[in-house]
């Protein structure tokens, strides 16, 4: 017989009561690790987006940065075009290691998504852009025949979608033109595998936009170069450069204050299931007013009923916490959906993250909310006098 | 001669309340030997229980001396009284006070636990089988009788083998024929050598101790010795 049996035998009586206080712990848990698990899987979806994108500098065409930023992760067009002249000029710069072109354009498809309607992504791109990203691999064929045909490669997930294969004939619709998909890119698990490549030559015909640009990534030698870097470029009219870091700090500045939101709320589900389980384990305290006194006039010291109630507290918590880790494991995927449909960019990949480091730090917590809740009613049990106790209700 | 297991000088227990005193019982002036099976009787409101409580270290006193087993304990904080409960003394009460969620076993074993005795279980079976609940240990309390709720209490004051068990009204919740089945367990551990007082309403049960005290308005109004 150790405190332990004892303050789990005392679980078993008034189990409605228990179950329903062990859920609300369940539920808060589950909340705190999903925002904890969101957040460290949204930066590293991002890092791994950003990372994926090869290069350290993107240069577009003036506008808001916050919109540059999510468009150039998602991979979209921006709608804002710049000169080609640009890039003639920049190329120049002895401190490049490799710079690539890129026009992307978005084309409404009617017939998409089995009617629905869908938007598909084409980008026009040189061979610079293969050597910024030497993790791309071709699934199957290989690279445009040249540099101003009626040619696609396709990303992975493109080319699943439509069930394309080599030398399978692609239409844009609206704008009347054939393609031949002439390469299928392996998954990379970035945006890319949604796009649809084509010869930059191409698309600036295709789409009517001829010396125009969306973007120019560029990576530098020196890494330590780039406020350098940048602050040259200030006075090209009409452009923005945007550093990874800066597209790092402007994304997670988007997401922060949905975070910090989400934050509170996580503290408040905490705070209630607290009290929730304070005010639980005090009801069971008052109830066994005439035990608590009888275990003291059998030898129980003020220190042996507070282990016993502490262990109590502890316990519902611990247990509440461990269906809410299962919760909020086993529910990622439905929040990650949630999560994916409210924010304005999601990065590729796994969405909600849930480390062992995480699950062992909710463990931790739980322990800690248990000591916390249980803290009062022990204190008002270990201090009963056992006379008082045993005769209360009498 | 005898070994005295508890003396009074004049213990005197005052509750104070917002509007008056009541003086609960005054002036107590009593020796309990070893082997002594002593019954305090008398009306309601008499003190019984509050002299069981005070004799029982479960409550501090207002004025005299209490000795128990030669150390003068009248001035006692709690945590000095709980060390001398858990040696020397037991109790059993009115309406058992076991723990329901545990079993008849696992009740008995409860004071081992914070008397920090070793969890010997055969003993505690021992204890059981001697009250005669052998075959109900893995039982639950509300599995069984109030007569054998009764005895699984006089089983779990046994356990830390007291010098002196205290029963304050072990049979006001049983009908005769269990309240006299208790009576018969405590002769008979009376018989062994265990020192046990008991506070009852009852004149026939209180009548079969060895020592009978009657109380009134809080002091002894007299006394049957054993011949």
């Amino acid at each position: 017989m150790k405190s332990f049996n004892i303050a789990f035998k005392n679980l078993t009586r008034k189990r409605i009561r228990n179950i329903l206080t062990i859920g609300g712990v369940a539920i808060a848990v589950a909340v705190l690790v999903s925002l904890f698990g969101f957040d460290a899987g949204y930066q590293k979806g991002l890092n791994n987006d950003i990372d994926k994108l090869g290069y350290h500098l993107l240069v577009t065409a003036k506008g808001c940065p916050y919109e540059a930023a999510t468009l150039m992760l998602q991979g979209g067009g921006g709608l804002r075009y710049m000169e080609e002249d640009v890039y003639r000029r920049i190329i120049k710069d002895p401190r490049i290691d490799s710079i690539t072109p890129q026009l992307v354009s978005s084309v409404y498809n009617q017939e998409g998504a089995g009617g629905r309607g869908s938007i598909a992504l084409y980008m026009g791109i040189e061979k610079s852009y293969i050597g910024l990203k030497p993790w791309s691999k071709f699934k199957s064929g290989g690279w445009f025949s040249g540099n101003d045909v009626d040619e696609a490669i396709m990303g992975y997930e493109a080319a699943e979608l439509e069930q394309r294969s080599i030398g399978d004939k692609i239409f844009i619709p609206g704008i009347g033109k054939v393609l031949t998909v002439v390469g299928i890119f392996e998954r990379t698990g970035t945006q890319d595998d949604g796009i649809i490549f084509i010869p930059l030559a191409s698309a600036q015909k295709i789409f009517n936009l001829p010396g125009k640009l969306t973007g120019i990534g560029i990576k530098l030698k020196d890494i330590h170069d780039i406020a350098k870097f940048e602050e040259d470029l200030y006075n090209e009219p009409g452009i923005q450069v945007i550093s990874l870091a800066q597209v790092r700090g402007t994304i997670l500045n988007l997401v922060s204050s949905a975070r910090a939101m989400a934050s509170s709320v996580a503290l408040i589900a905490i705070f209630i299931a607290v009290i929730g389980v304070t005010n639980t384990i005090l009801m069971s305290v008052f109830e066994r007013t005439r035990e608590i006194g009888m275990m003291k006039a059998l030898g129980a010291s003020a220190a042996d009923i507070f282990k016993i109630i502490w262990i109590e507290t502890t316990l519902i918590c611990v247990i509440g916490g461990f269906l809410g880790m299962a919760l909020a494991f086993f529910g990622s995927h439905i929040v990650e959906q949630i999560i994916r449909h409210a924010l304005p960019y999601a990065p590729a990949g796994k969405l909600v993250f849930i480390r062992s480091q995480l699950l062992f730090a909710s463990f931790l917590a739980t322990v800690i909310m248990g000591l916390v809740a249980g803290t009062y009613p022990a204190l008002r049990a270990s201090l009963m006098k056992p006379i008082e106790a045993i005769r209360s209700g009498e | 001669m005898k070994e005295c297991l508890i003396k009074t000088e004049k213990l005197t227990k005052i509750y104070k309340l917002p509007a008056e005193q009541i003086r609960a019982v005054r002036d107590i002036d009593l020796e309990i030997f070893a082997g002594d099976f002593i019954s305090i009787m008398g009306p309601s409101g008499s003190g019984k229980t509050t002299l069981l409580d005070s004799l029982g270290c479960l409550t501090t006193i207002t004025s005299g001396r209490l000795i128990v087993s030669g150390k003068d304990v009248s001035h006692a904080n709690e945590s000095e009284l709980v060390s001398v409960r858990r040696k020397f003394i037991s109790f059993v009460f009115q309406d058992f006070l076991l723990i329901p969620s545990l079993t008849v076993l696992e009740n008995v074993m409860l004071p081992l636990y914070f008397a920090r005795l070793p969890q010997d279980r055969n003993r505690a079976v021992e204890i059981l089988e001697k009250v005669g609940l052998g075959h109900r240990i893995n039982h639950l309390p509300k599995q069984i009788s109030g007569g054998e709720k009764q005895r699984v209490a006089i089983a779990r004051a046994l356990a830390i083998s007291p010098k002196l068990l205290l029963a304050d009204e072990p049979t006001g919740n049983l009908d005769t024929k269990y309240a006299q089945e208790i009576f018969h367990i405590f002769k008979k551990l009376n018989q062994e050598g265990l020192t046990i007082v008991v506070t009852t309403h009852n004149p026939n049960l209180g009548s079969q101790a060895s020592r009978i005290i009657y109380l009134q308005d809080g002091k002894i109004i007299s006394e049957n010795k054993p011949n």
